[in-house]
This record gives C-alpha cells, structure tokens and sequence, in this order.
C-alpha cells in the first residue's frame, strides 16, 4: 500500500468523480440506466478510498498530515499540488464522500423536473470533487481551486432543477422565478467573498513566499504575520469563509438557496458545502494567523450567537418546512463558529463534530423534507399535518432526527452544541471572558429555542390527525432507495451520539496539535 | 546586418500574404477557401523557424542599429499572433462562404494585419512600432466594412477609421515630442535619456499622448467609445480579431514603450494607467450589465478586459521599486489566456446566432435543450471570461492580482478591491447569458436549423481547439507562466 500513502489514495478520492463525469458525457443521454451506474461506480471508488483511508490512518499521529504528496504544480507562481489529511479533515473527507453515494442512491429514482439525470449526475460528480479536494488541498491555491470548483455545479442544479414557483421581489416590477433568483444570489454571494479570500491568500504568499498551508502555519506560528497587515489579512479570509459558512449577517442566500435547491442540492449544501467555510476557518485562517484570530475572536462570537438566536426566531417565523430547515442550519453553523472562535480544543473539537453531526442531520432532514414535498407536493406547514398518520415510517424518522437535530443527548447533536458552550465558558488565556461567558448563555438559551422550534414543527407537521384535503390520497411510506440512502444516516446520527470518539478520536488530537503549534 | 534566421518568421508570413493575394486570381468561386487553407499552411511553416530560435542558444539577436530584436517576448507574441491567425480563418471560412464575398481579399488582409502584430513585437524603436501598428490598423478598417451592403458595417468601419486616425495622429504627435526631448527613437536611447528631462512637462505631455495613442486601440475607458458600435457593425469573425489581435497589437505597444522606453519614468505613466484601469473595469463592467446584444455585451467585456490588463502597469508605476518583471509577466500572461478565451467566446457566439438566426440574447432562450453542444462551450467559455476556477481565466486574473498586490500600497491596494468588486459584477453578466442558455424556456416554435447536417467543420475545430486550450490552461497554467516568464526580461531595460 505504499502507492496509497504517498499520495494516490487521495488523489483517487478526489479524482475517481471527476473521472466519472467526464465518462458519464460518454453515455448516451437516453441512457439513463447506464449513467446511474457508473456515477454510483465512480462516487463509489471514491468513498471506498475515503474509508481505507480512514481505516490506514495513524490515529497517534493524528495532528501530523497523512496520505500526503507535494508535486510541481504551477512553478511559475510558485503553488504546488500538495495534498494530505490529519485528524480535522479525515472525518469530513469520509463524510463528503458518503453523502455523495448516498445523494446518487437517493436519486436513483426521485429525479427533479426537468429529469435529465445524466446531467444531474454530472454536477453531483463535480461537486464531490470539488468538495473532497476542499478537505485535501494543503495549498493555497489549490485549496482556492477546489473551494470554487463546486460552484457552477451548485449554480446550475438550483437554476436547472429548482422550484419554479414564481416570487416577487422588492423592487423588481415583474416576478421571477425562485431558482432563477436563488442560484445567481447564492453564486454573487460566494464569488464576492472568494475574491476578497483570494487577495488575502496572495498577500499571505507575499509574506510568507509560499502558498504551502503547513509551511505557512509554521510561520504563523513564529509570529511572522503581524500588525495591520494580517489584520487586514484576516479580515479578507474572514469574509471568503463567513460567507460560505454564513455567518449573520452574510446569510441571506442561504434561505433561498436550500429553499429553491432540489432535494440533493439542499442535501449537499447542508451537508458539506457549508463545512468549507468552517473548515477554512481551522485549516488557514487560526493556524496562520493565531494573533488575528485572537482580536478577531470576540467578534465571531458576538456574531455567532446573533446567528443562533436570529436563527432560532427566524425558525419560528417559518411557514415553509424547507425554509425553516434552512435557517435552523444558520443557528446550527452557529454553533460550529462559537466553538471556533473559543480558540481552545475542546472548542474546536465542538466545531468538528458539530460538522459532521449537522451535516448528517440537516442532510437527513432535507432528505425528508423533500420526500414529503414529492408526495403532499407542498412544503406549507399549514397544510402538513398527521404526517405520522399518513406514514409512519418517514414520520418517525422524522421525528428522531428533529430530537437529534435540536441536541438531545445520546444522538448526534448533543456534542457539538454541548461542547460548544463548554469552551465558551473558558476560552483561551486573554480573550475577554465576559464576553465569552455572555455568549455561553445567550447560546445555552438558544438551545432552548432551538428545542422550540424544532417541537413546534414536530407539532405541526407530524402530530395531530390528516388534514381533510388528503383524504382519499394514499401515500407510499418510504421506498426503498430512500430506505437505502436513509438508514446508514440514522445509523451514523446513533453512533456519534453514543461514541463520539469517532469523530474526536482522529480530530482531538489533530486539534490541540494544531492549537499548541499555533498558541 | 540581416540575420535571416531570425527575420524568417516575418518573411515567411510576409510570402503567405503575398501567395494568399496571387492565389486568389486564380481560384475558381466555388473553390476560394483554398485561400484561407494555404495561409494556415503559411503561418504553419513560419513556426518553424520560430521553433528553431526558441532552440537556439543565441536568445537576443539585434538587428538595424537594435530597431529591429528577436527575443524571447517576440517569439512569444509573435506565436500568439500567429495563433490568433489560425482561429480567425478558421471562424471566417464558414462565415464568408454563406455569402462567398471577396473572400481572397478577406484573407489577404487578415494575415497582412497579422504581420503587423508580429514586426511590433520586434520592434524596438518608435518608428518601427507605428509602421506595425498602422500595418495592424489598415487592414482592420477595410475588414470592419467588409459588408458594404450593411450600413452597420459601414459606420463600424468608418467610425473606427476616423478614431484610428486620430489616435494615430495623437500618438505620433507624442512620439515626436519624445523624440524632441530626448533626441532618440530606439527605446534604449530614451530610457538613457529620460532621467535628465523626465522633469520637463513636454516629456510628461509626450508620454501621456503616447498613452492615450495606444489607449484608443486597446480601447481603454474614456478612449473606449468607437468599440461597441464598430464590434456590432462589423462582421463577427473581424470583431473576434479586432477585440484579441488588434488589442493585443496595442498592448505589445503599451508594454513597450511603458516597460522599456519610459522604464526610467514610471511615476508619469503608473498613475495614468492606474486611472484608465480603474475606469476600464468600472465603465466596461456596468454598461455591460445593461447590454441586450451578445455582441456588444462583449465589447464592453473586452473593454473591462482591458482594464484588468493595465491593472499591473498600474501596480508597477505606483510603487517604488516594484519588480516591473513580475508587472509585465503578469500583463503578457493575461493578454495570452484573454486571447484564448475571447476567441472561442466569438467563435461559439458564431454558431450560436447562426443556430438561433439572431444576437439578441433574449432570443437565445433554452438554446441548452436543442443545440446542447454549442451551449456547452458557450458556458465553458463566459465562465472563463468571468474568471471561475478550473477554466483558464481564473489564472489571468489571479496573476493579476499576483502583480498589484506585492509591495502593495494604498492605491494599488484600491485598485485591486476595485478589480475584486468587478470580477463580482462581470459574473452577473456572463451568468445571465447562461441562465437564459439553461434555465430559460425554450420558445414554442424553434428557430429552424440553417445547417441540418451540424456546424460548419473549420468553425468546430477552432473553438474545439480553444475549449481545450481553456480547460488545460486552467488547470495547468504552467506553460503560459513560462512563456510569459520567458517573455518578460526585457522589462526595466
């Protein structure tokens, strides 16, 4: 195995979809079946990878990168291709490459209008590379690469396949439809934060002389970036990751955006798309510049948990099932950026798992909330109602991953946001514990809504008798693709609630690695 | 005093231009695009000998007292005129045969335009450089008014002449002022002179009017205004040429005279340049957004283009020892990559209004559901142009940015968030030609095939090739890093 260790292994990860979607513009388009299996073949390959690369991993070494290969890549401005994981991007990498597998089983047999699936594949192909070479890159430019490499994928499947429902916009006199709006909002939105994220990876190189992540932290690490300069620099990368992530108050395309995207879109998005920024924030921005990070700190708490109480009442505000799921996703985020901004370990753990545990949920929740659209062809909550009646099986998932999502203990959730407040009660030596304190209880309560709202949905949704209008109608309950692409989820939201060492195994040490090297 | 080997290039094109013409003669009508097929194979033998330079170790070969150098930036650009050459025939073939229009004479005057391109590149004095750059320009204004039936094409190319000449008069008034001062026309004569009048204001004003001279043939704002109407008016396939080799032919100038004449003078030429960057962007970018004609939505792209292309002369002018190699490597690179993908931009906006019989974007609805191909390098293509990542030009722009923010200071600072705000804002353009491409319905009544049996074969390779060329530049830059590295010594002098 030592061509996998030095290199290929990820190589394969992230390139084995690539491979696939340029094969899948070989297939006729007619053919839908052959499409369907060859792009489970290649996200396959790629996710069988991610797992031998998980089960190879020295979880001893895990704040040391793994896997990992450095090639001549563009001399000429001096980035390479250098690639590896540690223990903060192995869980990610693996979770990446399942939801993938798991979006193309889903798909199997739940095409959005206008069908096409070649396509569709395609894009979901795109995306898987773009987001696993995300967690791989250990280059600047690379990482910058990959980070918008998933956004033409993302723009065309919201402005293809989305909700052709029309909306009417303030100061617009004709309606437009919400893909249409959606995808061009979410692609400005992120283009603008990546252009700043861009100059400030450049001003890096100029200092630094190198667009190497490890290479750089060291210097961070030395104090080499300091004064306005990174302070600038920060803030640069702050607005690249905060809008992917987003932050309040750079949100607002995330409503649309899941709202418009069909079921996969809204899937992926939740699921990994979101975790770029948070992970930027852990692999580039604190290691390199652990100064900035730490004048910067108080601010990202301030605006975390403005962004868990804003998204809690803006659930509450919610008519639209998909809607609120959206904007429990920016109180979720929440979270993972309190934990960040902590700038300790236990913090940054809370970050990591809270990744994965909300990608897992919230991907399973969109996951639902589709499949409850395609049968009650309605998200309107007003509408919904018995759902438990009407189907029991997808009710009762339902209602489990609503409990893990709001953060009862022993499921999935429970830890990022538990540990999350943990650190804020004790962040690192010299940020201003009033304000980190202050934050721990303003998220403690936003817990409280979070339950809220949650249940509130819970109530109305799934609870209660039929409404008259879907009498007569008779709903299939879960088929099974869903039942395919559904159970290893539930299963994973289980095991990392009952042993989170899953995921903290390989990233608690990586994390205080990281952290000693960097404070 | 004649270095054959070194002038072979150039007389072997010069031949192919005087073959294209006495072949014509002789063609019978149905056969005239045996003419465009024997000036490829011309451009094709002349790189040859380029070839064999590049090989060779004697990598400055000087000529005529130094008017006259084959360098490594020469070779380079004088490839990418070459190039551009091989494109615009190929677009033009299947252009010109629907209507079979003096199609000898077309040609002719394509790779005579080209010539001039590639004497600028090797030219080292200020006469030698307007004897290419009018040799670039003549034929130009013949080509925009090659419909003379049309009286769009007939304004575009009076409209571009009259601003042609007058920009040339600007620029040889410039000249002669410089030449007044410093009492020298090779480059190497006025960057040794230049220290000890570079106080006199009608240096400044000679400089600045050379500025402006070739600011109206890279059609930079406020010098941009002939642009649109002559792009729309003329044929597609000459706009292609005019907005890549023609503007490539007016950098080859600004780079000259900017990085190797007036090296000694940069705090006369950055803030200028720094002033028509930003403008450029700015002006190009907004009006854009407002443009319904395919056409001319990217004439004011490619006058934004322009703009991103003087950002790093900008950089260099403004910064005190600024590394004006790194400056100018930045430019040629982007120059290089904008070729590519402005010419494969026109070439499927060819098909595209072939296919949907216009060039109003609105009518280019739901082209993806029946002319799925086209549509595709359509996207390729504008997402390129809007600078995305893997597509060829994300490493424009990133080098770009590379060249304005080292040694930064306040005012390039400025201008790279300037640039940063209008990458954003160029997005918005290119994406609604392919949302209306994608996601808009397609009409009832589709518009009816004018070639059932698929697109012309010299249009598929041309932007084929280029698609390719997107993808792999994207992906790895390298090779134009290098040439752009090889052509960059002679900044500074």
């Amino acid at each position: 195995m030592e061509w996998f260790d030095s290199g290929w292994g990820l190589s394969l990860v992230v390139f084995s979809p690539l491979v696939g979607a340029l094969a899948l513009l070989a297939v006729p388009k007619k053919d839908e079946e052959t499409a369907k299996w060859l792009a489970l073949l290649a996200s396959g390959v790629s996710l069988f990878f991610a797992v031998v690369a998980a089960f190879r991993f020295d979880f001893g070494e895990a704040g040391a990168l793994q896997f990992g290969t450095k090639l001549n890549w563009i001399p000429a401005i001096g980035s390479d291709y250098e690639i590896g994981i540690d223990g903060i991007s192995l869980p990610l990498l693996v979770l990446s490459a399942a939801v993938v597998v798991l979006s193309i089983v889903y798909s199997w047999d739940h095409w959005p209008e206008p069908h096409n699936p070649r396509g569709f594949l395609i894009l979901i192909l795109f995306l898987a590379t773009g987001m696993a070479g995300t967690f791989v890159a250990q280059d600047l430019v690379l990482f910058f690469i990959f980070f918008e490499l998933v956004l033409l994928p993302m723009y065309f499947m919201i402005g293809i396949w989305g909700d052709k429902t029309k909306i009417k916009l303030p100061g617009f006199s004709r309606e437009v439809e919400t893909r249409l709006y959606a995808s061009i909002k979410f692609f400005l939105f992120t283009l603008f934060g990546s252009a700043f994220m861009l100059l400030g990876f450049l001003a890096l190189n100029f200092r630094g002389g190198s667009f190497s992540i490890p290479e750089l932290a060291q210097m961070g690490a030395d104090g080499q970036f300091t004064g306005t300069f990174a302070f600038l620099v920060f803030g640069a990368l702050f607005l690249g990751f905060a809008v992917k992530v987003p932050m309040w108050p750079l949100h607002t395309w995330l409503p649309d955006a899941h709202t418009a995207a069909p079921t996969v879109g809204s899937v992926l998005l939740a699921a990994i798309l979101l975790k770029l920024g948070s992970y930027g924030f852990i692999r580039i921005a604190i290691p390199i510049l652990p100064q900035e990070a730490k004048s910067w700190a108080p601010a990202i708490a301030i605006l975390a948990v403005i962004a868990i109480v804003y998204g809690s009442l803006a659930c509450l505000a919610q008519t639209d099932m998909k809607r609120l799921i959206a904007f429990s996703s920016v109180g979720h985020m929440g979270f993972v950026m309190l934990g960040i901004s902590t700038l300790t370990p236990v913090g940054i753990t809370a970050a990591v798992i809270g990744m994965v545990a909300h990608g897992v949920i919230t991907g399973m929740l969109f996951f639902l909330a589709g499949s409850m659209q395609h049968r009650y062809h309605t998200r309107e909550m007003a509408r919904l109602g018995g759902n438990l009646k009407l189907m029991p099986i997808l009710g009762g998932m339902l209602g489990f991953t609503a409990m893990a999502s709001l953060g009862l203990p022993g499921l999935a959730g429970f830890w990022g946001e538990f540990m999350a407040l943990l650190g804020s009660y004790q962040p690192l030596d010299g940020l201003s514990l009033g304000v980190f304190r202050t934050a721990m209880v303003i998220g403690a309560i936003g817990t409280v809504l979070t339950a809220g709202y949650l249940l509130w949905m819970l109530q109305k949704v799934n609870l209660g008798e039929p409404k008259a209008e879907w009498d007569g109608h008779d709903f299939h309950d879960v088929d099974r693709f869903e039942m395919a692409a559904w159970v290893p989820l539930l299963i994973s939201i289980v095991a990392i609630g009952v042993y989170p060492k899953i995921i903290t195994g390989a990233a608690n040490d990586a994390v205080q690695s990281l952290m000693d090297k960097a404070f | 005093m004649f270095d054959y080997h070194a002038l072979a290039p150039d007389f072997i094109v010069a031949a192919t231009v005087l073959a294209v013409l006495g072949a014509d003669l002789f063609l019978p009508k149905e056969r005239k695009w045996l003419a465009a097929v024997l000036g490829i194979l011309g451009l094709t033998v002349a790189l040859i000998p380029i070839a064999t330079l590049a090989a060779s170790d004697d990598s400055l070969r000087s000529m005529m007292g130094g008017s006259y150098v084959v360098d490594d930036f020469a070779l380079v650009l004088k490839v990418f005129f070459i190039l551009t050459g091989y494109v615009v025939l190929l677009m033009s073939v299947a252009y010109l045969e629907s209507d079979r229009y003096y199609q000898g004479e077309y040609y002719f005057l394509v790779l005579a335009s080209l010539l001039g391109g590639m004497v600028m590149a090797s030219s080292r004095d200020l006469i030698t450089l307007f004897v290419g750059l009018e040799l670039v320009s003549g034929p130009a204004f013949l080509l925009a008014g090659w419909k003379k039936a049309d009286a769009r094409s007939n304004e575009a190319a009076l409209k571009f002449f009259i601003i042609g000449v007058l920009s040339a008069a600007i620029l040889l008034y410039g000249m002669s002022l410089v030449y007044g001062m410093t009492g020298s026309l090779s480059f190497d004569g006025i960057g040794e002179a230049s220290a000890s009048v570079a106080e006199e204001p009608v240096f400044v004003l000679g400089i600045l009017l050379v500025l402006v001279g070739f600011g109206f043939k890279v059609s930079a704002v406020p010098f941009h205004f002939w642009a649109p109407d002559t792009y729309e008016g003329a044929p597609t396939p000459v706009t292609a040429y005019l907005s890549v080799g023609s503007k490539a032919a007016g950098f080859v100038g600004m780079l000259l005279v900017s990085y190797v004449a007036f090296a000694g003078a940069p705090d006369i030429w950055g803030p200028a340049l720094w002033i028509l960057a930003a403008l450029s962007m700015i002006v190009g970018n907004l009006v854009a957004l407002r443009q319904e004609n395919i056409v001319r939505l990217l004439a004011y792209s490619s006058i934004a283009h322009a703009g991103f292309m003087l950002v790093p002369f900008a950089a260099a002018g403004l910064v005190e020892g600024q590394d004006l190699n790194q400056a100018f490597e930045a430019t040629v690179s982007y120059v290089l990559i904008y070729g590519i993908m402005n010419l494969g931009a026109f070439a499927v906006v060819i098909a595209a209004a072939r296919r949907t019989g216009s060039g109003q974007i609105r009518d280019w609805t739901g082209l993806g559901s029946y002319a799925p191909g086209i549509s595709i390098l359509l996207t390729i293509f504008f997402f390129s142009l809007a600078g995305i990542p893997p597509l060829a030009g994300w490493y424009a722009k990133f080098v770009m940015f590379l060249a304005v923010l080292q040694n930064a200071n306040g005012w390039t600072i400025a201008l790279a968030a300037i640039a940063a705000v209008n990458a954003v804002v160029a997005l918005y353009y290119y994406a609604r030609v392919v949302q209306t491409v994608w996601m808009d319905p397609a009409p009832q009544r589709l518009p009816v095939d004018p070639d059932p049996s698929g697109i012309a074969p010299s249009l598929a390779l041309a932007f084929g090739l280029l698609a390719i060329g997107v993808i792999v530049v994207g992906v790895f830059p390298e090779a134009i890093g290098q040439f752009a590295k090889a052509a960059s010594f002679i900044a500074g002098g």
